[in-house]
């Protein structure tokens, strides 16, 4: 399209809605990052001497790295003596470690008024239908609902932290199986410091009645959040899991350092969905969450199966790379995902699918979606090793742009070593013509609706793939993070 | 009513449109008529604001409405409707969701609630039968992958979703055959009410053969050079445009070169 009828107006300050802060009275530890640090964690958290063990090698192999620079973003650089690895807004009235430790404890009516505002109930009676909730607030979970009617089922959901008190041996069998710290600079990091995140074991033949999810929520100035999510899913077992975040609006960036780690038996099935809404920055590029983020499943059963969907509209930096590794014969993987940035939001994200069994499949299905000034990239891998005969994947990666101001990229990569193995893969770039958006205002509908109703329609296949309640909010919310970014 | 005064525009710094006058009353049909590269869907892009066009003179008022000022949909929700000479494909978007955003957009400018999901649906079901579209019609997206006499009934079907007050068909003959043709025009028809005027920019007289013109005008070089009654389009079936162009005497003649170019 020509500049002249260039229907982009740059840089309008977008709507976010999450971008409050809670009053209440938190426990933050001094800034830094040191033995000591990673020691106090640990204490506060009451932990067992392996962990702290964990904990330690992870933070010596860390201090042996460099941050990568591979990915296709300008990464501002991060102090990491700068920030203060542990926050507790749980603390009024009650000991360290959050709830749980000395039983359910009151929760602060602001925690409670803050999830509510969120639209995220923690009182059961209020809660969405069939949606269990672990709510996490900076380092520590606030409150995890239904937690007894899915005990009833043999179904474990809590927050890390309590599931290493009450099921240590499961969590140590588990963590770090996946995702070892000596994955990458950010996993050490995070086996370091990781703080709180939810732990699910789905026993064997039980169907996970409700869906699960967790809610992470930054809240606490100068903090990093280190979730880690520990998820195993036994032969036969099925479970839905949702995971949402927010933040607060803040001219600092603010770290969100991950591990997602999922593990899925013998014709197990886990779908494991994401709407990632962490506070963007501002529409000169201010502030906002540095999301770098190490999720993976490992799908170790002969026919078990493992979808990630992601809808990704948040966040200044998005680094993230949700995989699968195929290790059952038979076993079948899909990533499903949608990557918007607008402004100058930089997202490089994309998955591995390793074929290690006979007769796996994968399906990569990407949706890029650029605004503004952002870059938007697509970075996968396809590797199928010499055991994976007639392993089949298939990648379909689109970007559509909205301007001439922003990037789309395409990054794939593939290691084919096995010769029945099929891989296809496609790649499509499109921008919105000005005749589709005249087509649409000339049967009354205003430019910003149009532009919604075009990228949702091209978001549909991803979209689709969400649990219904979580597809109506994914939705909006590409459609207000695209707000200002056309005229 | 629409009224336009010497109306003057163009496209990339090219006057198009050279001071055209057109008064169309409430209820009635104009068929504007004239070889490739007259003006004539210039003309019914200015009237529904495409932005890849300008207007550097004239007026056009719409209801005693100022039209120029408003934006595209504030025109369509006053009431003007486009049928395009090539509707565009959006691909994802579906029928069903677009018609409901168009319709709910043009329900909230009046100050109505959003359609109920059921009533909307019913509402497609009657409006699609009378253009004989068929129900995958309604969950594919917006033109995609539908053909040449699909994508005309599918405009006719959207106006009759919309009811507009003002229909123009820009060439929506063209590329049809005889029976989408009568499908098309008659569809037409059976939306009309007594007070829906329209504009019909065609070639050819066999659509005029359905939708009967109260008025037949002659845009030649951007301007409207002749005006009649129903007869005219005859004329001009039988004989062609030459002898209208030789006809006008002193004024400017279309030079020789920039006649059939496409429009």
């Amino acid at each position: 399209m020509e500049e002249r009828n260039s229907f982009v107006r740059e840089v309008a300050e977008k709507k976010y809605e999450y971008g409050f802060t809670t009053d209440v009275q938190t426990d933050i530890i001094e800034k830094g990052l040191s033995e000591d640090v990673v020691r106090l964690i640990s204490r506060k958290k009451g932990e067992p001497e392996w962990l702290l063990d964990f904990r330690l090698k992870a933070y010596r192999y860390w201090l042996t790295l460099e941050q990568p620079t591979w990915g296709h973003l300008k990464m501002p650089e991060i102090d990491y003596q700068a920030i203060s690895y542990y926050a507790d807004p749980t603390r009024k009235g009650q000991g360290a470690g959050g709830k749980g430790q000395e039983g359910e404890k009151e929760i602060d009516p602001e925690l409670m008024k803050t999830f509510d505002k969120l639209g995220i109930p923690l009182e059961e009676r209020m809660a969405l239908a069939g949606t269990a909730v672990d709510a996490v607030m900076d380092s520590v979970s606030v409150k995890t609902t239904f937690r007894e009617k899915l005990r009833e089922k043999g179904i474990i959901f809590c927050s890390i932290s309590e599931a290493v008190r009450e099921h240590p041996d499961l969590v140590r069998e588990y963590l770090g199986s996946v995702v070892p710290y000596r994955d990458n600079f950010f996993a050490a990091l995070n086996s370091a410091v990781f703080s709180d995140g939810s732990f699910v074991y789905i026993p064997k033949g039980v169907r996970c009645p409700m869906e699960l999810s967790t809610y992470f929520r930054i809240n606490a100035r100068g903090t990093g959040q280190f979730e880690r999510t520990l998820i195993v899913c036994d032969d036969d077992a099925y479970v839905s899991y949702l995971e949402g975040c927010t933040a607060p609006m803040r001219d600092e960036n603010q770290l969100h350092a991950a591990i997602v780690e999922i593990v899925v038996k013998e014709r197990a099935e886990v779908k494991y969905s994401t709407v990632q809404n962490w506070y963007p920055g501002d529409s000169e590029g201010k502030g906002g969450v540095l999301n770098l983020v190490t999720k993976r499943g490992h799908l170790r059963g002969r026919d078990s199966r493992l979808s990630w969907t992601q809808v990704e509209t948040g966040s200044a930096i998005t680094w993230k790379y949700p995989s699968c590794v195929l290790s059952g014969d038979g076993s079948q993987a899909e990533f499903y995902s949608v990557a918007l940035t607008n402004n100058f939001q930089q997202a490089d994200t994309g998955t591995k699918m390793i074929h290690l069994g006979k007769n796996t499949r994968s399906t990569i299905i990407s949706k890029g979606i650029s605004a503004g000034r952002s870059q938007n990239a697509y970075r996968g891998l396809v590797r199928v090793a010499p055991t994976a005969d007639g392993a089949r994947n298939y990648s379909s990666c689109d970007s559509l742009l909205l301007g001439s101001h922003c990037g789309a990229h395409t990054f794939p990569y593939m290691d084919v070593q096995n010769e029945t193995a099929v891989v296809e893969h496609e790649a499509t770039t499109s921008k919105i013509s000005e005749d589709q958006l005249f087509y649409l205002n000339q049967r009354g509908i205003n430019t910003e609706e149009a532009v919604s109703l075009i990228v949702n329609g091209y978001a549909k296949e991803v979209i689709n793939k969400l649990p219904m309640e979580f597809a109506v909010e994914a939705q909006k919310l590409l459609g207000v993070s695209l707000e200002g970014s056309v005229g | 009513m629409l009224e336009i005064k010497n109306l003057h525009a163009g496209t990339g710094g090219k006057e198009i449109l050279k001071g055209v006058n057109l008064t169309v009353r409430d209820g009635e049909v104009h068929a504007v008529m004239g070889l490739n590269g007259a003006g004539k869907s210039t003309l019914s892009n200015v009237i529904v604001g495409h932005p890849a066009y300008e207007v550097t003179q004239g007026s056009i008022t719409w209801d005693d409405k100022d039209l120029l000022s408003l934006n595209p949909e504030e025109r369509a929700h006053a009431g003007i409707f486009l049928s395009f000479q090539q509707p565009v494909e959006i691909p994802g978007v579906s029928m069903v969701n677009f018609m409901r955003a168009a319709l709910n957009a043009k329900r909230k400018y009046l100050g109505l609630e959003p359609m109920p999901a059921g009533d909307f649906l019913k509402l497609m079901r009657e409006k699609r039968a009378i253009v004989e579209l068929d129900s995958k019609l309604a969950s594919r997206s917006v033109n995609e992958g539908f053909s040449g006499g699909e994508k005309k009934r599918n405009e006719i079907f959207q106006m009759a979703m919309l009811e507009p007050k003002l229909a123009i068909l820009d060439e929506t003959d063209s590329g049809l055959d005889v029976d989408a043709l009568r499908i098309v025009a008659e569809g037409f028809n059976k939306l009309r009410r007594p007070e829906t005027s329209a504009i019909v920019i065609t070639h050819y007289q066999r659509l005029l053969d359905y939708l009967k013109p109260d008025i037949v005008h002659v845009l030649i070089d951007g301007r409207i050079v002749k005006t009649g009654g129903p007869e005219l389009a005859a004329e001009i079936e039988n004989r062609g445009f030459d002898w209208i162009k030789n006809s006008l005497t002193p004024g400017p003649s279309p030079r020789r070169g920039e006649e059939g170019t496409g429009d």
